[in-house]
């Protein structure tokens, strides 16, 4: 079937905000489905409230639409643009649900608008609980015996009938938002009422729990024809009861027999066929262990983050084959992009192993539960391949970048026999760590796989890691041990440190006797066919495949890992621009990087991909390979700054910026003496190693000061001290993060702060825009409310902040990028960190500027200059419509985290509100990032004594906008003295009714919590915030982020403007 | 102990010997498939080959005997990259490694089975051997490698007497295919009451399963059996398997499936079945460079457009330039390399195809082929 003819515009719905179990993985399927749409000459309008995806390019879609993703948005998005047909299912479950409501409400039938890859038919089947279920059963495909209920009292009668523990999972909620497994009527009565209150259609299906049991995935593929495909199958290390996003996955699946593997996949193309899909779809099984049993636990109608992680397993392109077929195509028209000989209509072949990990926010949320468990709590993944699972593993493992680098790395061994079983009991992202622990202790594959369920096929290539451990330990260290190492890819780090042997000798070792890192091509058919996709992995003992290019110069691209808080999808933006960028001027590009939820990591964005841990020895590997002609770090965020050094003295020239030059603006005392030059204020301060040290400084400086390790990114371990106890303290959780740096402690200067980012070409600089903070200064600038152009500036401050801006990048010699935070104090600007490099607001501000910055800044890199290149130096001419970043956190995900904002940046994503004026920008913000407000106009306001003068203006507001306001004693009292309406309620440790009360009973839109300062967090406000964030309520602590939101309340409710950033 | 793969070309692979130490010189080929190692090395039609594996990491599940497509394990070598230090699957009842010995099957591993693949698809299939022998000067035994050819294996693989199978309980459990419930063909049992003719050529054993657990009763019988004596027990259709070999090395078998051609019985061919068939009636076949070997070619269906993934096993195609279209037209077709899949046989109650419906390993998408011969003996009946 050829392409459809009547599809010629086409509405393609963006994910949003990234969020915790919808994150990346939607910018690179909607980045490549737009260009594959592109590519047939469909005009493509884009829709994704989130600035910092590749797909909000202008370069991508032909109308670019950064607009909050809305019903009303949507329809208004139609009426404007005209399109003739929506693609929803690349945008997650917000595009789906999105496409889902303005078909119930008859919108896109009223306007002659086709859904195209799925039916709303289908997404209901597919995930209305009650319809999936009679749909497998009509088709007979067994599901866990379950029960949809809406309420509590149904729940606990249901499942008295099948018997605990049993699962509970919320309907139409984001990687499992709201469930858990319930063992008893307690648990079951906690978590089926948080549930069926974050379920858009207040549904929770209650099932019995096949914990224990092996999870497997498949990825299949149907189009118009029904023709039906699987991608990839992938098994999950650790069994069902831990969420796919949050296990450790192994693809294809390792432990499944050809019966038990067809078994699935035929159930698999049952289902997306009784279905109806057109396009890509996920189907998760549970398989009993001993037996041919399984169940059907759950279909994404949608491409997914599974889907991503199929795609970069095999090489097949999921997502730009769905496009293809939502335009009407079958799998036997589309060539396989990879072998550009045979077609999409196929299977791929792995003729390796994939581990995928996950990377858990858990150093950022020291006192957030580690346990895993059905609601996912990771904010990015790594993907490792090998030739064999133990190399692969121990890939993923150094690619995470958590200071971890072998199964030694979490230490176990403190332990007792009993102490080390209970732990092997605890489902938590250190348990492979434990497993070791117990196989070097000598206990049974079978009592581990009594206690963890995982397959002893697993625990096995565990033990196969420690005995090489032993054998290391042990030595002598020989050829032929160290190629046994070396295959099972143990890093020569980890090798010296087991032998005590120095790691040049090892490499020399290697060296001499051959034992080199060969790599292997990702091709789609484990080599049946010559395959031109320039995709690699490394391994030894083999024969390597890649070769150098010598008829250009290369440009190695350091890419930027897993997504973590603090280095995000932005990062990747970068990445990627400067590879298109450099491309044009004429260099083949090289990308390394290990994140499959990326658009860099797609086969076709640089000349070549090396598919890779982003480490010093990994990255050399490369180098030994390809000697690029230079690498560029200042695209990658931290990550790729860290490999400056093991770059240089490998021989690789860092293009732009000068390493010493990066290293000057972490070295405090070389930074201090550069602004002492430059006649730059900054705030008071001091280097120290020690709390003693820092206590010295701290009282030199007066308290509060702010507390920070140097050499890291989005301010981890950074707090602001308000006495000597909050010092010992931060100093330690500093010093358990591996600190080999030295901490800087600084006066804590109150003020507005500031930020900008500028392209330098050694002699020029360009300043595309000034961004304000709407928070003030002590909340991380990630987690602050960020507007272009700024606001409340006079002129000259800006004309400070540009003559610093330019007086700095000369001084440190920037080519390229720098990005600089100041705070402004009456009147005074402050520097307060520069870093010579991309940034996070970098994909933001070029969107919203129209200033393409990181083409820019490479092209500068590569030798021009920005007037040579059209630009005149200095600020560039303000915008005439405001922009305004919202950060978007993902706090309901992390039981235990503490929300309060700080100098610690907590939120994992972000979207723009764009608009002519400041107030509907702002609103748009707020609508994007979801916080829809009024609901039941019932507020709580309790603030620390600090703002207890600041908090009466802006409770005022709330309550003139309709707010009825409930405060504890305290704050009731100022209120009321000050003629604002408020309701004393008691606190959460005396008697009910208290604030507990009136959260967890739902009456409540909103708390306004400004938690104290310094380490001593009140134990109450922590359970308020806690409780508020897990019943779905919008908790603000800080007055700056309310007194904004009351800004936007009182100027809703107009009809929204709508801007395409693609015609700024 | 170490052991050698030697190609004809003169390419030296060292490894790690497995199974038998014994010295083996055979065809090379390679097979694609991710699981379905035991069904691999028990398919018939592999006899007189050595099969790399490709995926990686083999034995990962153990032997589970029920798996095996035959009574043996027939290739003449075995070359993986990695063989699993321990099974782990429920049903496991030995390790691959303990059953290549017992089979006194030589092989390898620890090789660089992509490379090797490479090779072999690059230059095409050749013949290579496996040893543990340190040879100083190869030009011996590359002089035994060129000469070997794969012979005599149709007649080898066969059954040596004809025997019945009875149709399946249709309470017992399925075997030919496992799914949570049983497909409607499996329990509905629509070829109760029919016997089929099952002329094993090397056959696999979930093709005879695949029949009676649709309710038929089948009569197996060995390669040389006189289409006479098959016609003489009046079967509702006749079932040719797959086998190994050069189609064309099987003259008597070719002359005897003619007169099955001629007789009005439906026939329903597969692999080399399907091969000796075209022969049979005028066409011609040729050596394909690397063979399809695997479970992931699509096949199209060419009077649906339906593209099929399939289980695939074969060095030889029929080449459908010397099809006569009076006699019989390609039904099927490799969307990949365009090779010929399948034919209908004009006007008879005949089909043909290459690949393996009875997967084992692979994908089970096909079966309904042997729903659709069931058909055939219904409208003959």
């Amino acid at each position: 079937m050829p392409k459809n003819p009547d599809i010629k515009k086409v509405l393609v719905l963006g994910s949003g905000p990234i969020v915790i179990g919808q994150a990346a993985e939607f910018d690179y399927a909607g980045t490549q489905a737009c260009r594959s749409l592109k590519e047939e000459g469909v005009e493509v309008v884009l829709l994704n409230s989130n600035p910092a995806t590749i797909m909000t390019d202008k370069d991508i879609a032909d109308r670019v639409y950064i607009e909050p993703l809305t019903v009303e948005v949507v329809e208004q998005l139609i009426l404007k643009e005209q399109p003739d047909s929506v693609l929803p299912t690349l945008g997650g479950q917000a595009g789906l649900n999105l496409a889902m409501e303005l078909e119930e409400a008859g919108f896109l039938k009223a306007h002659n608008v086709r859904l195209i890859g799925t039916t709303a038919q289908t997404i209901k089947k597919a995930e209305d609980r009650l319809e999936f279920k009679e749909t497998m059963e009509k088709i007979g495909e067994p599901v866990a015996p379950s029960k949809v209920v809406e309420t509590i009292e149904d729940g606990i009668a249901f499942t008295n009938t099948i018997g605990y523990p049993v699962v509970l999972r919320p309907a139409y909620t984001l990687g499992g938002s709201g469930g858990g497994i319930a063992e008893n009527q307690e648990q079951l009565v906690e978590i089926l009422g948080n549930g069926l209150r974050l379920s858009r259609v207040g549904q929770v299906l209650v099932e019995r729990c096949i914990a224990g049991w092996k999870e497997v995935e498949y990825e299949v593929m149907r189009d118009g024809a029904g023709n039906v495909i699987t991608v990839c199958n992938m098994e999950n290390i650790d069994p069902v009861g831990v969420h796919t996003g949050d296990s450790i996955v192994v693809a294809p699946s390792q432990t499944l027999g050809d019966k038990e593997y067809q078994m699935l996949r035929t159930s698999a193309l049952n289902i997306i066929t009784e279905l109806g899909i057109t396009g890509g779809c996920n189907v998760q099984f549970a398989l009993h262990p001993t037996s041919f049993e399984y169940c059907v636990i759950e279909v994404n109608p949608r491409v997914s983050r599974s889907s991503a992680l199929a795609s970069k397993a095999t090489g097949y392109p999921i997502a730009k084959v769905a496009a293809k077929i939502a335009l009407g195509y079958t799998l036997d028209e589309i060539k396989n992009a990879v072998t550009k000989k045979t077609y999409a209509s196929f299977e791929p072949m792995l003729d390796y192993c994939v581990v995928k990990m996950p990377r858990l926010p858990f150093d950022k949320f020291i006192s957030a539960k580690r346990t895993l468990g059905t609601q996912m709590k990771a904010t990015g993944e790594v993907m490792s391949i090998c030739t064999n699972f133990e190399g692969a593993l121990m890939k993923a493992i150094r690619s995470l970048e958590q200071h971890v680098d072998s199964l030694l790395s979490y230490d176990f061994s403190h332990l007792n026999e009993e102490q080390l079983l209970e732990q092997l009991a605890v489902v938590d992202d250190r348990r492979i760590w434990v497993i070791a622990e117990a196989l070097r202790r000598g206990i049974s594959y079978d009592t581990i796989y009594q206690i963890t369920r995982i397959d002893r096929w697993f625990i096995d290539k565990l033990a196969i890691l420690v005995e090489m451990e032993a054998a290391l330990k042990k030595g002598p260290l020989t050829a032929e041990l160290l190629k046994e190492a070396k295959r099972i890819e143990f890093p020569d780090s980890v090798i010296a440190r087991l032998t005590g042997i120095p790691q040049a000798e090892i490499k020399q070792m290697r060296k001499e006797n051959g034992i080199m890192a060969a790599f292997k091509m990702v091709d789609t058919c484990a080599a049946e066919f010559a395959a031109e996709t320039p995709y690699y992995y490394s391994c030894f003992g083999s024969f390597s495949e890649a070769e150098q290019n010598k008829d250009r110069k290369k440009v190695l691209v350091l890419g930027s890992g897993p997504i973590r808080i603090g280095q995000g999808i932005e990062f990747d933006f970068c990445s990627v621009h400067s590879t298109w960028a450099f491309s044009k001027e004429g260099y083949e590009t090289i990308i390394i990087n290990n994140n499959p939820e990326t658009v860099s990591t797609d086969f076709d964005i640089a000349d070549k991909l090396y598919f890779e841990p982003l480490t010093p020895e990994d990255v050399e590997n490369v180098v030994d390979v390809e000697q690029p002609d230079g690498a560029v770090v200042q695209f990658g965020g931290q990550t790729a700054i860290k490999l400056t050094e093991a770059l240089m003295q490998m021989g690789v020239p860092i293009l732009g910026t000068a390493a010493e030059d990066v290293d000057a603006a972490e070295d405090r005392e070389r930074f201090d003496e550069i602004l002492e030059q430059c006649g730059i204020p900054r705030p008071a301060g001091g280097t120290v190693f020690t709390a003693e040290e820092a206590k010295k400084v701290a009282a030199g400086l007066g308290y509060p000061v702010l507390v920070r390790p140097s050499y890291v990114l989005g301010g981890q371990g950074m707090q602001i001290c308000i006495n000597d106890h909050d010092i010992d303290e931060f100093i330690g959780i500093i010093n358990q993060i591996a600190q080999d740096h030295p901490i800087l402690v600084d006066k804590y200067v109150q003020g507005k702060e500031i930020e900008v980012d500028a392209v330098c070409d050694g002699t020029d600089i360009l300043i595309p825009g000034i961004m304000e903070h709407i928070e003030r200064a002590g909340v991380h600038s990630g987690d602050s409310i960020s507007v272009y152009p700024a606001q409340s500036l006079t002129q000259e401050v800006r004309d400070t902040l540009v003559e610093y801006t330019r007086r700095l990048a000369r001084a440190l010699h920037v080519k390229g990028m720098i990005n600089i935070q100041f705070i402004v104090s009456h009147g005074t600007v402050y520097v307060i960190e520069v870093n010579p490099r991309s940034s996070r607001t970098v994909p933001y501000i070029s969107k919203v500027t129209g200033i393409p910055i990181v083409p820019l800044a490479t092209q500068v890199i590569c030798g021009h200059t920005i007037r040579e290149l059209g630009y005149t130096p200095g600020l560039a001419p303000e915008a005439d419509y405001i922009a305004i970043k919202m950060p978007v956190f993902s706090f309901e995900k992390i039981r235990g985290a503490d929300i309060s904002l700080g100098p610690e940046m907590k939120s994992t994503g972000e979207c723009l509100g764009i608009a002519k004026t400041f107030n509907e920008a702002l609103y748009k913000a707020f609508e994007g990032a979801g916080i829809k407000l009024p609901r039941h106009k019932n507020m709580i306001i309790t603030v620390k004594d600090e703002d207890k003068q600041d908090v009466v203006e802006i409770a005022r507001r709330f309550q003139a906008v309709g707010y009825k306001i409930f405060s504890t004693r305290g704050t009731a009292k100022v209120l009321n003295e000050n003629g604002v309406k408020a309701l004393a309620v008691n606190k959460i440790e005396q008697e009910s009714p208290n604030l507990l009360d009136l959260i967890l009973g739902h009456q409540i839109d909103l708390v306004i919590d400004t938690p104290p300062q310094g380490a001593d967090h009140s134990r109450d406000g922590f359970i308020i915030r806690r409780n508020a964030i897990e019943t779905g309520v919008h908790v603000l602590t800080s007055l700056d982020t309310a007194a904004a939101l009351a800004t936007s309340l009182e100027n809703r409710a107009r009809k929204l403007t709508l801007v395409d950033i693609a015609r700024l | 102990m170490k052991a050698f793969l030697i190609l004809e070309d003169g390419t030296v692979f060292e490894g790690t010997s497995i199974g038998s130490a014994r010295e083996t010189v055979s065809e090379i080929v390679f097979n694609t498939s991710m699981t379905g190692y035991l069904e691999v090395l028990t398919d018939p039609s592999y006899a007189g080959q050595a099969v790399v594996m490709t995926y990686p990491l083999i034995g990962n599940y153990g032997v589970c005997r029920e798996d095996m497509e035959s009574l043996a394990p027939w290739p003449d070598g075995y070359v993986v990259r990695e063989l699993s230090r321990i099974p782990s699957n429920f049903r496991s009842e030995d390790t691959l490694s303990h059953f290549l010995e017992i089979h006194d099957i030589p092989g390898i591993s620890g090789i660089d089975t992509r490379a090797l693949t490479k090779i072999l698809r690059e230059k095409g299939t050749m013949n290579g051997m496996i040893t543990t022998t340190v040879y100083e000067d190869l030009s011996e035994p590359l002089q035994r490698m060129r000469a070997y050819r794969v012979t005599g294996v149709v007649k080898k693989t066969s059954c040596k007497t004809p025997y019945v199978l009875e149709p399946a309980d249709p309470e017992a459990e399925t075997c030919s295919v496992r799914t949570a419930e049983k497909p409607e063909s499996l329990k509905h049992q629509a070829g109760r009451g029919r016997h089929v003719a099952l002329l094993d050529l090397g056959a696999k054993r979930n093709i005879a399963r695949s029949l009676t657990e649709r309710g038929c009763r089948v009569t197996v019988y060995p390669c040389d059996t006189p289409a006479e004596e098959i016609l003489a027990a009046k079967p509702d259709g006749i079932m040719l398997s797959n086998g190994p070999g050069d189609p064309k090395e099987n003259v008597e078998i070719i002359r005897e499936i003619r007169k099955l051609y001629e007789s009005d019985v439906p026939i329903f061919a597969i692999c080399l079945g399907h091969q000796l068939m075209a022969l049979a009636t005028g066409a011609d076949t040729y050596k394909l460079k690397y063979g399809h070997r695997g479970g992931n070619h699509p096949v199209k269906d060419l009077a649906t457009g339906r593209v099929y993934i399939s289980s695939q096993n074969h060095g030889y195609a029929v080449d459908t330039d010397s099809l006569d279209p009076n006699i019989a037209v390609p039904a099927f077709v490799n969307v990949n390399d365009g090779t010929n899949e399948g034919l209908a046989y004009t006007g008879k109650n005949i089909f043909t195809v290459q690949y393996h419906p009875e997967a084992c390993p692979g994908p089970q998408d096909s079966s309904y082929l042997f729903d659709r011969f069931l058909k055939m003996m219904e409208v003959r009946a």
